[in-house]
C-alpha cells in the first residue's frame, strides 16, 4: 500500500499552549485510520492543520505526493481531501440538495451545475437521504444534519475523507446506519481518517488506530495492539477490563 | 419555470417602455423613471445583501461615482452618451474591485461600517477634486442634449436607456441566481468558513460580486445625472438613498429577484405619496425608518419571504 497522506513533524501552538506537538503518521490508499484520545488532545486541531483551516507552525502535510502544507481549505478540497465538522455546519437556508451541489460543484472535479446536481442526487441516494433532497437543511434532525455533512463531503469526490466525530450524539439505531454508510464509503475506495469517541465503532471499522494525548502521539497500531497498550489504558480507556471487552464485542 | 422568469422580465420591461410612450405621458414617464432607478439600485444591492450576505450600507457610492464619470465624460470630454454610460460602469467596477479587495476581509457590522466610510471618503475626495468641479460639481450645457435631438427627445432617450439598464439588472440577478457562481455566493452567505472548506474561494467571489454589483448602478447614475443636468457631491453620495435602497430590498424580500424589484417599485410609489402628502412630506424618512423596523421585526423575509412561507411551493417557482 502506498501512502495517500503523509504527515510529519506537525506542530501548532496557540499562544503558550502547544496543541499539537511533532505528530507523524500516514494514511494508505483505501485505509481507515481511527484517531482517538481524551478531550483536548488535539485531534480536531490536526484535522484543521491538514485541511488548511489552520496553518501549522512546523511540519509537513503531503497528500497524493503533493505538498499541501498551509494551503487554504478551498485548494485542499479540490485536491481530493474533504472533511466533516464536529459541530455540524449545514448551509441552513439552502436545500439538502443544494448543500450537496455546492460540494460537487467546487470539489475535485469542478463540475458544471447540471452535472453536479446529478452527482449530488446520486450521493444523497447513497447515504439514504434522497427523500430529503428538497428539505431546507435547517429543518433536519441532528442525525440527518450529520449525515448531510458526510454526503456533502462525499460530493467533492474525495480520495480521503476526514470524519470528525460523526457518531457523537446519535442514538444506537442511527449509529448503526451511519456505520453502514462508512463501510460503503470504504467500498468505494475512499480512505478515511476518523475521530471518534465511540470505541466499539472505531475498533470495528479501523484498520489502524492512533492515540493522541496532550498533543503528542501516544500509540499507534492495530486496534488490538492499541487497547492492550498500558499507556493507552491509563490515559484514555481507564480500565484494563474495557480493553478486553472491546475486543470481544468486535 | 426558468423561462417564466425570463418572460416576466421581458413583460416588465415592455410595460415600462411602452406605457408612457404610447400616450406620450410625461408625468407617468417621470414616475416610472424613478421606479426604474429604484429597481436598479435594489436589484444590484440584492447581489450583495441577499445573495452574499454582506450589507453594503454605502451602495450609493456606485451610483454617485458612476454619475460623476458619466457626466464628466459627456459634458467635459465630449463623449457621446452611449459611450459615456458603459465607460462609467466599467470605471466604477474597477474602483469597486480595488475597494473590495481591501474591505471584504471584514465581516458583519464591520463591513457595513466600512462601506459607509467608503461613501463618505469618496464624497470628501470628490468635493475637493478640481477636475470634477469640487463642491460645486459639474453642470451640463444645453449643447450636451443637442446631439440627442434636443432636450425633449433626450429625456425620452435617457428614459429608455434607464429601462434597458433596469432590464439588464433583473436579467443579471436572475442569471446569477441560477449559476454556479450564485451557488457559491449563497454558500458564503450561509457560512463563509464552511463554504471555503467545500471549495468556494470566498475572497475571489466576494470581490467579484462587489465589483459586478457596482456596474449597473453606475450606469444608472450616469444616466440619472445626465438627465438632471448637474451633479454635486452631496446629491451624488446621499446616504439616505443608500438606506432607502436597503428598505426597498427588505420590503420585497432579500435574495429574491422578484422581491427586490417589487419592493423597490412599491417603496417608490409609497415614497411618492409621502412626499406629496402635506402631512408626511417633511418626514418621509421617519416613515421609511419605521417601515424598516417593522419589516425586520415582523417579516424579516419581506414580501417574498412571507409568501413562500405561507405557500412553500412558490419557493421553487419564483426563483
Amino acid at each position: 500500500m502506498t501512502a495517500l497522506l503523509e504527515v510529519s513533524g506537525l506542530s501548532r501552538q496557540f499562544g503558550g499552549l502547544t496543541a499539537v506537538k511533532d505528530v507523524e503518521f500516514s494514511v494508505a490508499e483505501g485505509e481507515i485510520l481511527g484517531l482517538i484520545g481524551p478531550n483536548g488532545a488535539g485531534k480536531s486541531t490536526i484535522f484543521n492543520l491538514i485541511n488548511g483551516v489552520l496553518v501549522p507552525n512546523a511540519g509537513r502535510v503531503v497528500f497524493g505526493g503533493t505538498d499541501i502544507t498551509g494551503w487554504p481549505p478551498y485548494r485542499v478540497v479540490r485536491q481530493g481531501l474533504a472533511r466533516t465538522h464536529q459541530i455540524v455546519r449545514p448551509l441552513n437556508d439552502m436545500t439538502v440538495l443544494d448543500n450537496c451541489v455546492v460540494g460537487a460543484c467546487f470539489g475535485r472535479d469542478d463540475m458544471p451545475l447540471a452535472k453536479a446536481r446529478e452527482s449530488a442526487r446520486e450521493i444523497l441516494d447513497f447515504v439514504g437521504m434522497a427523500d430529503r433532497a428538497d428539505t431546507l437543511a435547517q429543518h433536519l434532525t441532528i442525525a440527518h444534519k450529520k449525515r448531510l455533512e458526510v454526503a456533502r463531503a462525499l460530493c467533492a469526490r474525495p480520495r480521503l475523507l476526514l470524519l470528525d466525530e460523526v457518531l457523537a450524539g446519535l442514538n444506537p439505531t442511527e449509529v448503526g446506519r451511519m456505520i453502514e454508510v462508512f463501510k460503503a464509503i470504504r467500498g468505494r475506495g475512499v480512505a478515511i481518517l476518523m475521530i471518534e469517541h465511540l470505541m466499539q465503532a472505531i475498533m470495528s471499522l479501523s484498520d489502524r488506530v492512533m492515540v493522541l494525548n496532550f498533543g503528542a502521539k501516544l500509540a499507534e497500531g492495530t486496534p488490538r495492539d492499541v487497547v492492550d497498550d498500558p499507556a493507552v489504558v491509563e490515559a484514555y480507556l481507564g480500565d484494563p477490563d474495557i480493553a478486553r471487552k472491546l475486543m470481544e464485542d468486535r | 419555470m426558468r423561462h417564466a422568469m425570463f418572460w416576466l422580465i421581458v413583460a416588465t420591461t415592455a410595460v415600462f417602455a411602452l406605457l408612457p410612450a404610447i400616450g406620450g405621458d410625461v408625468g407617468l414617464r417621470e414616475s416610472l423613471f424613478l421606479a426604474a432607478i429604484a429597481i436598479i439600485l435594489a436589484s444590484n444591492l440584492n447581489l450583495m445583501i441577499g445573495y452574499t450576505g454582506y450589507v453594503n450600507f454605502g451602495n450609493i457610492v456606485f451610483f454617485g461615482l458612476g454619475g460623476y464619470f458619466g457626466v464628466w465624460l459627456s459634458a467635459v470630454k465630449g463623449w457621446p452618451l452611449l459611450a459615456a454610460v458603459p465607460a462609467a460602469g466599467v470605471a466604477v467596477s474597477a474602483v469597486a474591485l480595488l475597494f473590495g479587495l481591501g474591505i471584504l476581509r471584514l465581516r458583519g457590522a464591520y463591513f457595513a461600517l466600512a462601506t459607509i466610510g467608503i461613501n463618505e471618503a469618496v464624497q470628501a475626495l470628490v468635493s475637493n477634486l478640481d477636475v470634477w468641479g469640487g463642491s460645486t460639481g459639474i453642470y451640463l450645457s444645453l449643447a450636451s442634449y443637442q446631439s440627442l435631438g434636443g432636450a425633449r427627445q433626450a429625456l425620452w432617450i435617457v428614459y429608455f436607456l434607464v429601462v434597458a439598464v433596469m432590464a439588464a439588472s433583473l436579467f443579471l440577478s436572475w442569471r446569477i441566481r441560477n449559476s454556479k457562481f450564485g451557488l457559491g455566493l449563497f454558500a458564503i452567505r450561509e457560512d463563509e468558513d464552511a463554504a471555503a472548506v467545500l471549495g468556494v474561494r470566498p475572497a475571489t467571489y466576494k470581490a467579484a460580486i462587489y465589483s459586478i454589483s457596482g456596474f449597473l448602478p453606475a450606469a444608472a447614475g450616469a444616466l440619472f445625472f445626465f438627465k438632471n443636468g448637474v451633479i454635486q457631491p452631496d446629491q451624488a453620495f446621499d446616504l439616505t438613498l443608500s438606506t432607502e435602497a436597503i428598505v426597498m430590498l427588505m420590503l420585497g424580500g432579500q435574495g429574491s429577484v422578484v422581491g427586490a424589484a417589487l419592493g423597490a417599485f412599491l417603496y417608490e410609489q409609497f415614497r411618492g405619496y409621502l412626499l406629496t402628502s402635506p402631512m408626511f412630506s417633511d418626514f418621509h424618512l421617519v416613515v421609511a425608518g419605521l417601515l424598516l423596523l417593522l419589516i425586520v421585526l415582523f417579516v424579516p423575509g419581506g414580501l417574498m419571504g412571507w409568501l413562500t412561507q405561507r405557500w412553500p411551493w412558490m419557493r421553487g417557482k419564483l426563483q
